[in-house]
């Protein structure tokens, strides 16, 4: 019953919050939340919505390929959206695709806040020679732009790796590039907030009474850099996942059998000036989609946050 | 012979050029030419490119059919010596007179290091001057098919080489830029004018040609711009900025033949496509099948061969472009034949003849695929995988550009269990791909060098060879079709089809097309 | 000044010889350059002696060297595909891509900022809106994405614009430009266009944020309070202020616009830097690619380090207080 009633209590406290009224008010702003809480959600039950599992060829006929959307006269009420040039139903691939495409931008946005708040806050915390060294490699990487960055770690993974794990490796291997491409915007944030939040007092209080130093950074130092890493972490998911489609579009993202959004747009655009529009045009759109409304929240997230812009 | 010759209708009317009036051709093509030397690189769309600034002794017409060049006329003193006479009058681009000293130097250049091009004179033949318009070639075996590659083997002059220190071939090592590979000097139809390297080449009518009394074109000038990438170049059609360009996708055919300004040009190609399979190790290297090899089992090869459906194949990933193939040559390659069939598509009575092999449950195994190489090659794989997965064969494709792709598959890593390639006979005749793909693999001698799955049957190898030296071309054919027979029987390798040459042209252009992807600027009439 | 000169100076270095070994690493395994070299039908004791000879068969740290001590005499080795030295065809590329850099930067300046200042003052405003929403949409479109359906709409469906290359271009000394032809200013318009949505946004949103904050400080509601125009305020004034940290901001876009340059090379076959080195990747070739890498790895390098000193001339306490946005 506590429980429930403290669940209660901060609900309202939130839904009392300028936060939520600033978003209750930004009309455009729910609309984003709307569609990418469905696009995110769509993807993740995807296996159980799809009417097609576009990844296992042995439900793929050859002999359904280019069907048009449902609404042409050789349409085929079985696939909603058509088919592409294998016969994949395109609404499923575009479930599963997304579902692709956000797996890659979560888990890179992740990896790259884990390696970036943890190196921000020593950084920051401890100072010296090892913030010098840490800072002086996120100055340097930050010029180059996350993309070239990304393509060249993806490169170097490829020559390394065994040719015939590619496939198996291929997502894991876009992840670490694309997470060790953006990881310095984190560092660089967390570092500054921790530099000021270090010498508050509640923070001299917590060493004065003894706490270990990577005890005091993650439990006090730590909560209070949140609404700057949120912001930035938001407005990444959405460069990863362009990303993601942009390194499969130049052809060394994700692998053709199990496709995700950028692949399908690349395989698509072999087919957009024979007519076949929708093989390319739907992907495009989704993925647009995707990332508009991530970038509207990450924008008023920033402006909510940083009440001086508004 | 099936084989068409694709002539445009020549309608003359508008085309007699006005003297002096400019007259530019300008295509485009996926790759490039990367360099101006003859012998740098053994590569279709380089050699053919060239073979209009440069000519070798012999050529070949719109039909493939050997026609003289540079030499008039030859014949077989014996088996082993064969004669060739040079044509007289004939100059290089720079002045210089062609004689028997230039095709001696380039019988020399062409074998020696640095050179793609070893195979078209073997290194025991012995050139022998005559005398200045005359040339023995000596083989120390019979070889009736000698001269079939030499529309590819073009004529270098000796002095302009040697005054340029361009005496050997570009070697990969140096550090001196060869002066051959920027510059040119043949006497073919058209001389080199310029070159930004992928970005532009440049060249102008020859007018001293020694066959410019006979000639069909009428260009003054031709202007080729690689584009690699396949929508571009197909929008740069589209809208007038080339003249020609290929290939062209098979999914854009229909948008260029419908618009009225451009037209498809189609014809089958000499390449076939085709499925090779691990025969030899006794653990396929990327299976789940530990201890044996289910390649080596021939029922497995059959269900392989009869769930693959080559008719869904050709009619959505090649639009309807390609022929399925029975044999591993094309209609139009010497020892074709039209008796052998394709075994039906079938994938119940492959289901049954892999549970009939004790593969029941089917396995796994894993595909190599190229995936910029041929048309569709990466769509053809991935419709494959599908087709296998019906009949329980789990397949996991590693598609992968060229370059890394045939370091992985080729000799001498061989490092594949089951592959996709494709294979045009250089010298349009059986024997290439008999001893290139079929005869066994043996490393030392360079026979079998593409048998990539090891397949080995020491008959074919002795009908190969017999093939190879027998002059009489009835006994031959005899031999040819035994042999391909028993290669078929023994469901070597799986063809698939003959892919579709597929030129994109403008109105404005009149031109013929060759089977085997080579485009000649002699035979083109511009507008 | 002296020490911090040469500090930087040595991180630089420090950060050169880094990129050299990630060039060397990656493309010395990735791909097999004999393979690319000779044709399909060469023979395997040729391969080998190929590669004996290019020194593929020694100890890694060895090539290492060699490739380190080769790169300090400018020399770069001839390219493995197209056999002429790869400086010769870096400097050839370098104007198509150089011009083109130019002008999409000065189109998302031109174009960006005052978009920014009209969003900045007048936040309300509809229009102000519609700027938004259209770079909002610009950033979530993919650079490719966007060229293809250019491409579509003006090159073929309308048939107004060249759908790839330079056009004509006219030599001068050594430098060949396009923008003195008619095609070749048709040609650059759809390729500086994508090449500069992202930028335009990017400047665009930067410049619409610091006029918020500008106009919120002390000294503009001083000059408010003094009686000035609105006009003399918002320009002679706030927007003064706001054009340092663009201009900064924008010399360090620029190496990001270089990097861009590969992709909308690619889709509009642009003949530049960007479409050699990635051709250069399907080629696998080793000399180009890691040229390639370095040299644009030293030219931010530089940009880097003239921004730094930039910094510490104007105000040594700022020295490391700098923001750089990433691209997409």
């Amino acid at each position: 019953m506590a429980a429930a009633a403290r669940i209660r209590d901060s609900l309202d406290r939130f839904l009392d919050s300028d936060i939520w009224f600033s978003f209750k008010r930004s009309k455009v702003t729910v609309a984003a939340a709307i569609v990418s809480g469905a696009m995110i959600l769509a993807a993740l039950i995807a296996p159980w919505i799809s009417p097609q599992n576009p990844f296992d060829p042995a439900a793929l006929d050859l002999l359904d390929a280019f069907t048009p959307p449902v609404w042409y006269e050789d349409g085929n009420p079985r696939f909603l959206l058509g088919t592409d040039d294998q016969g994949r139903d395109m609404l499923s691939a575009l479930l599963y695709g997304s579902r692709i495409s956000i797996m890659v931008g979560l888990i890179s946005v992740v990896l790259a806040m884990a390696i970036g708040i943890s190196l921000g806050l020593i950084a920051g915390y401890v100072g010296g020679t090892i913030d010098a060294v840490i800072m002086r490699i996120a100055d340097v990487q930050i010029t180059f732009p996350a993309i070239l960055v990304a393509l060249l770690i993806d490169g170097v993974a490829r020559g390394l790796l065994p040719n015939e794990r590619h496939d198996e490796l291929a997502l894991a291997v876009i992840v670490t590039a694309l997470g060790l491409s953006i990881w310095p915007q984190f560092a660089r944030t967390v570092r500054g907030s921790t530099m000021v939040e270090k010498n508050k007092e509640y923070v001299q209080a917590a060493r004065v009474i003894g706490l270990s130093r990577g005890l005091i950074m993650v439990r006090h130092v730590l909560p209070n850099v949140m609404g700057p890493v949120l912001v930035i972490a938001t407005i990444n998911l959405a460069i990863a996942v362009l990303g993601e489609a942009t390194l499969s579009f130049l052809g060394v993202g994700v692998p053709p059998t199990e496709p995700s959004l950028g692949t399908l747009i690349r395989i698509g655009n072999d087919f957009l000036f024979s007519g076949e529009w929708w093989i390319v045009i739907f992907p495009g759109v989704t993925l647009a989609t995707l990332i508009l409304s991530v970038n509207l929240l990450g924008d008023w997230l920033r402006d909510a946050l940083n009440p001086k812009l508004r | 012979m099936r084989l068409k010759t694709l002539l445009l209708a020549g309608v003359l009317s508008v085309a007699m050029a006005l003297p002096g009036q400019a007259k530019t051709l300008k295509f485009a093509f996926q790759g490039t030419v990367n360099s101006m030397d003859p012998y740098n690189l053994n590569e279709t769309f380089t050699l053919g490119f060239l073979g209009n600034i440069y000519e070798g002794l012999i050529r070949r017409g719109p039909g493939l059919e050997i026609q003289p060049a540079l030499a008039e006329r030859w014949e077989v003193m014996e088996p082993t010596r064969w004669r060739f006479y040079l044509r007289k009058g004939v100059k290089f681009h720079d002045g210089r007179p062609f004689t028997a000293d230039d095709v001696l130097f380039s019988a020399d250049r062409v074998r020696a290091d640095g050179s793609d091009l070893k195979t078209r004179i073997a290194q025991d033949t012995k050139v022998i001057k005559i005398d200045d318009h005359t040339v023995d070639f000596v083989t120390s075996a019979p070889n009736p098919i000698i001269h079939f590659e030499w529309a590819s083997w073009y004529i270098m002059s000796k002095s302009w080489a040697e005054e340029n220190n361009a005496v050997k071939p570009q070697q990969a090592t140096g550090t001196e830029e060869n002066f051959a590979t920027r510059h040119a000097n043949g006497t073919g139809p058209f001389m080199l004018v310029s070159r930004e390297t992928g970005v532009k080449t440049t060249a102008k009518v020859n007018p001293d040609w020694w066959n410019n009394a006979a000639k069909e074109h009428n260009l003054t000038e031709v202007v080729f711009t690689p584009i690699p990438s396949d929508a571009t170049r197909v929008a740069a059609l589209l809208s007038g900025q080339v003249d020609m360009a290929y290939p062209i996708p098979v999914q854009d055919m229909k948008r260029i033949d419908g618009n009225g300004t451009t037209r498809m040009l189609v014809g089958p190609e000499l390449r076939t496509i085709f499925l090779g399979m691990d025969q030899s190790r006794d653990e396929l290297l990327y299976s789940n099948v530990k201890g044996k090899n289910p390649f080596k089992d021939k029922r497995v090869r059959e269900a392989v061969y009869r769930a693959v459906d080559v008719d869904a194949i050709k009619k959505k990933v090649m639009r309807g472009l390609s022929t399925p193939s029975a044999m591993m040559i094309a209609p139009g390659i010497n020892g074709s034949s039209p008796d052998f069939s394709r075994l039906e598509y079938d994938p119940q009575k492959a289901k049954a003849l892999l549970a009939e092999a004790g593969y029941a449950d089917g396995f796994e195994v894993s595909m190599d695929c190229p995936n910029d190489r041929y048309v569709n090659d990466e769509a053809i794989c991935i419709a494959v995988v599908g087709m296998l997965a019906k009949v329980g064969i789990k397949v996991s494709l590693n598609a992968q550009p060229k370059a890394k792709y045939f370091q992985k598959i080729l000799a001498p890593k061989l490092d594949t269990s089951f592959y996709l390639l494709g294979w045009t006979p250089g010298s349009f005749d059986s024997w290439n791909p008999l001893y290139n793909l079929h005869a066994c693999y043996r490393e030392d001698e360079g026979q079998g060098k593409f048998n990539l799955g090891g397949y080995c049957n020491p008959d074919v190898d002795a009908l190969t060879a017999e093939i190879l030296s027998e002059t009489d071309a009835k006994k031959r054919g005899a031999l040819m079709r035994e042999v391909w027979g028993k290669t078929i029987e023994d469901i070597a390798y799986v063809p698939l089809h003959q892919q579709a040459v597929a030129w994109g042209v403008g109105s404005k252009v009149e031109l013929k097309q060759r089977a085997d992807n080579v485009f000649r600027w002699r035979h083109v009439k511009v507008q | 000044m002296i020490a911090f000169l040469i500090r930087r100076l040595l991180q630089s270095l420090l950060v050169m010889l880094v990129v050299a070994l990630l060039g060397f690493t990656m493309f010395r395994y990735v791909g097999d350059p004999v393979a690319q070299m000779v044709g399909q039908d060469t023979p395997l004791e040729e391969r080998d002696k190929l590669r004996e000879e290019l020194g593929l068969n020694d100890p890694v740290y060895l090539q290492f060297g060699r490739f380190i001590a080769a790169t300090l005499r400018g020399e770069f080795g001839l390219s493995y595909s197209i056999g002429r030295p790869v400086n010769e065809l870096l400097v050839e590329r370098l104007p198509a891509t150089l011009e083109l850099s130019l002008i999409a930067a000065l189109f998302s300046l031109v174009v960006g900022i005052p978009m920014g200042v009209y969003t900045g003052l007048y936040p309300q405003r509809w229009l102000s809106k519609v700027f938004l929403t259209v770079s909002l949409v610009g950033i979530s479109l993919p650079t490719f994405f966007i060229g293809i359906l250019l491409i579509l709409l003006f090159g073929v469906t309308l048939g107004w614009l060249p759908t790839f290359g330079r056009g004509e271009t006219v030599a001068i000394g050594g430098w060949t430009t396009g923008l003195l032809t008619a095609s070749g200013l048709q040609s650059i318009l759809m390729p500086a266009f994508t090449l500069g949505m992202f930028q335009l946004t990017f400047i665009m949103r930067l410049v619409r944020s610091e006029m918020l904050e500008v106009l919120r400080t002390d000294f503009i509601k001083f000059a408010r309070a003094r009686g000035l125009a609105n006009r003399a305020v918002h320009f002679g004034h706030a927007l003064k202020n706001t054009l340092v940290p663009v201009i900064t901001i924008t010399g360090l876009q620029v190496g990001s616009i270089v990097a861009f340059a590969i992709i909308t090379e690619t889709v509009f076959q642009w003949p530049g830097l960007g479409l050699l080195f990635l051709q250069a990747i399907q080629n696998v070739d080793i000399p180009i690619m890691s040229t390639y890498l370095i040299v644009v790895a030293f030219f931010f390098v530089m940009i880097n380090l003239t921004v730094d000193l930039l910094y510490y001339v104007v105000d040594p306490r700022l020295r490391i207080h700098r923001e750089v946005a990433g691209g997409h």
